[in-house]
């Protein structure tokens, strides 16, 4: 009935000066683009949802993720996910621990060290876990973060400008493997993006700031 | 001129640490003490058959390592749980000026709060009407508790104010970001994704504040146990002897302690990989924290620590200027000048000779620091990775272990204890801060400037005299008042370098502290926090007035 992630009459300020306004639905799958030059205020609507907004800045309008409201819960309470242009791995952590680190709780200990060796298998990076993250390439780190989100189990996925850093080549292996295991997931997405090829790949709205 | 800087500097900072132990380890062995009976039992004997021996121990590492911890908790939950709230603000802003109060001032405040006659205890006294305090060994507790309470607090906002400049380059905030995203809660995604990096930084520090905790003399004579004494303040009692003999049991028993030190790191060190350990089983468990449990605790435990060291001080103020003050009264009958007309003019007078003995002691240091800096930036001179640890090395071998030496040595050669090795020894803990203090603003300069000088025609000494120390006037005084600070505190090197000839403001105030009179512990406490705390506030001052039409040099 109400799946899907939707922004009801969102607008954020800074100050006093209005920045954007959006209202809008994303179904589970699919995918809404959100372009504009940088200082529109993209990745501020992307901390609304999160529940991370700074202090200069202002939101009204409501957040619902499948019919629940947002409003007021803790980000941690939202299972809402993000991949930032840097995968963002824990430098202290090996790779199978930085999976583990977003797993929900439950499970017997064997399980959950199956599931993120499974998890490691299905992105090419079988009897990678015990690597330190700081020697894996670009590509391989994105693909790793991708997957420590996925195996949060997110209702809704954030992806600020996440190929923004990675060659040409790998941008779109990267698009291809990030919308189809999202869309795959069921998981509704929000792109903020400067690149026309990103919005394209994206195949779903596109929202112009 | 400026090339041999960072050795000399390496010299000041290994030199009188490797001669001090060597000179505690020749009359712990029996040699160069005079009056010392070679037939008798070895000092390490005697100082191993005191009787006190293993309870002093037992305590000195108790409080050290609990005050660690307890310090190292409270700053962790309190960044974990607040970081960037308003109470994070107001808090932080309370506890940076605590930074500068002396040990010795702040213990003597926290002894008048907590002792059974305290402003403490006489708030339930007031209300039930007793007529005598209560008999309680809440001061100077065989254990050390109260001794590791006060370092706790005094201690917390060193470690707080080191971790939260540790936390942009450990990318706190995208990590939390993340972390909390994947379901983590404040207190656990922070422990589990931030802490780790907070920590790889401040392990010096922290190691320096649990060899302060195990080792430090002016604190534990105040506040800590008294039969026995903590081993380090025993070291002190028997270098202050009459008996010339009993400084090689000195010497001897700073080296115990020394090893007892390293047996501490070394299990500490331990600790960290087995904690590492555990935190990982911690991640793999997907468990959280309890957040609201330790969120509360957090601000409690920061925030009742920094209201103590306050309390304590407003409380040598209230006593300062007491009249009459009877138990269990919350304030005076009235105020009154006399204990300040009685003890001001002498306390006055300690006060320029320590300012005397601090300003030579970071003048030197200054010279040293800015020295190596900028033969760092001309030359690429530096001293290489081991520069941090040869920095840290007067603060992590104990004071204890390597003053008696120091003492010792060049009595041996016929040099007395005088100013100047008073002078020496507060520039060997003086310099250590200053650098750390102003390494960051100076390497941060913007270099561009420095090429665009240069073809104008400026000489290197030119830019470094005309544009940078200028452009760095706000980093150098704050160093120089971290450096004023530091010397104020200081107590064993002042103590023990002097003879007991020379006095400062610590001296006097640990020296007053067992005799019991409220009024001149007042007096002279509130003299030494005003010492240390005055150039900070010249520091944050001076930077303002003379940029007043500068735009460009004001920050944030």
């Amino acid at each position: 009935m109400d799946e899907g992630l939707v922004l009801d009459r969102v607008c954020v300020s800074k100050g006093a000066v209005p920045l954007l306004s959006v209202d809008a639905t994303v179904a589970p799958g699919e995918v809404l683009t959100l372009m504009g030059p940088s200082g529109s205020g993209k990745s501020t609507l992307l901390g609304v949802v999160m529940g991370a907004l700074a202090p200069p800045f202002r939101a009204s309008g409501r957040v619902m993720l499948d019919g629940r409201d947002l409003s007021g819960l803790a980000p941690e309470a939202r299972r809402v996910g993000i991949l930032y242009q840097n995968p963002l791995l824990f430098p202290h952590l090996d790779v199978a621990t930085n999976l583990a680190f977003g797993l929900p709780r439950g499970g017997r200990r064997a399980e959950r060290r199956a599931t993120v060796a499974a998890a490691l298998e299905e992105i090419d990076l079988g009897g990678f876990g015990a690597r330190d993250p700081a020697t894996l390439s670009g590509g391989q780190a994105a693909r790793v973060a991708l997957m420590r989100v996925l195996l949060s189990r997110p209702r809704a996925l954030l992806l600020d400008e996440p190929f923004s850093k990675l060659d040409a080549g790998l941008r779109e292996q990267m698009r291809a493997l990030v919308f189809g295991r999202a869309r795959a997931a069921g998981v509704p997405m929000l792109l903020v993006t400067h690149d026309e090829a990103d919005a394209e790949a994206a195949g779903g709205r596109i929202v112009r700031l | 001129m400026l090339r041999p800087l960072p050795l000399l500097t390496a010299l000041v900072l290994a030199g009188p640490v490797a001669f001090g132990l060597v000179g505690a380890v020749l009359p712990a062995m029996g040699y160069m003490v005079p009056g010392f009976d070679p037939e008798g039992p070895s000092p390490m004997r005697l100082a191993l058959i005191w009787p006190g021996f293993p309870r002093a121990l037992a305590v000195s590492v108790l409080s050290g390592v609990l005050s660690t911890l307890g310090a190292l908790a409270v700053a962790a939950l309190i960044l974990a749980g607040w970081h960037g709230t308003r109470a994070f603000d107001w808090l932080e802003r309370a506890l940076s000026p605590l930074l500068a109060v002396p040990h010795a001032a702040a213990a003597l405040g926290l002894a008048f709060l907590i002792a059974p006659s305290g402003w403490i205890g006489r708030l339930p006294a007031a209300a039930l009407g007793w007529t005598r305090a209560p008999d309680l060994l809440i001061l100077n507790d065989p254990w050390g508790l109260s001794l590791t309470a006060g370092l706790i607090a005094k201690e917390l906002p060193f470690l707080l104010l080191m971790m939260l400049a540790a936390l942009p380059q450990a990318g706190a905030g995208p990590r939390m970001a993340v972390a909390r995203s994947l379901g983590q809660g404040r207190i656990a995604g922070w422990l589990k994704a931030v802490f780790p990096s907070v920590y790889v930084q401040v392990r010096l520090p922290v190691l320096v504040v649990l060899v302060f905790g195990m080792t430090n003399v002016d604190v534990a004579v105040i506040l800590g146990p008294s039969t026995p004494v903590t081993l380090a303040v025993q070291v002190t009692r028997w270098m202050t002897d009459p008996d010339l003999a009993s400084r090689a049991v000195a010497a001897a028993a700073g080296l115990l302690l020394f090893a007892a030190v390293l047996g501490v790191l070394a299990a500490w060190l331990a600790a960290e990989r087995g904690l590492g350990v555990a935190g990982r089983a911690w991640v793999w468990s997907g468990r959280g924290a309890p957040e609201r449990l330790a969120r509360g605790a957090g601000i409690v435990l920061a925030g009742g620590s920094a209201a103590m060291v306050l309390a304590g001080v407003a409380a040598l103020a209230v006593w300062s200027v007491a009249a009459r003050w009877s138990y269990p009264d919350l304030l005076p009958e009235a105020l009154t000048r006399r204990s300040w007309l009685r003890f001001g003019p002498d306390m006055a007078a300690t006060a320029l000779d320590t300012m005397a003995i601090a300003l030579a002691a970071t003048g030197v240091s200054l010279v040293l620091v800015i020295g190596c800096l900028e033969a760092e930036h001309r030359f690429g001179l530096t001293l290489g990775q081991r520069a941090l640890w040869l920095l840290y090395l007067p603060l992590l071998v104990p004071q204890v272990a390597f003053l008696p030496g120091l003492q010792l040595l060049p009595l041996s050669l016929g040099l007395g204890p005088s100013i100047w090795l008073v002078l020496a020894g507060h520039v060997v803990f003086v310099l250590p801060y200053v650098f750390l203090s102003l390494s960051g603003p100076f390497r941060a300069w913007e270099g561009r400037l420095a090429r665009v000088a240069a073809g104008l025609g400026a000489s290197r000494n030119r830019t470094l005299w005309r544009l940078r120390l200028p452009m760095l006037t706000g980093a150098l005084l704050t160093a120089a008042a971290i450096g004023l600070a530091v010397s104020v505190g200081q107590y064993l090197p002042t103590l023990l370098l002097g003879g007991g000839r020379v006095t400062t403001l610590a001296t006097e105030a640990v020296a007053l502290s067992s005799g019991g009179d409220r009024r001149a512990i007042g007096v002279w406490g509130l003299g030494q926090a005003g010492a240390a705390l005055l150039p900070f506030a010249l520091a944050l001052v001076v930077p303002a007035v003379l940029f007043r039409n500068r735009r460009g040099m004001r920050h944030g």
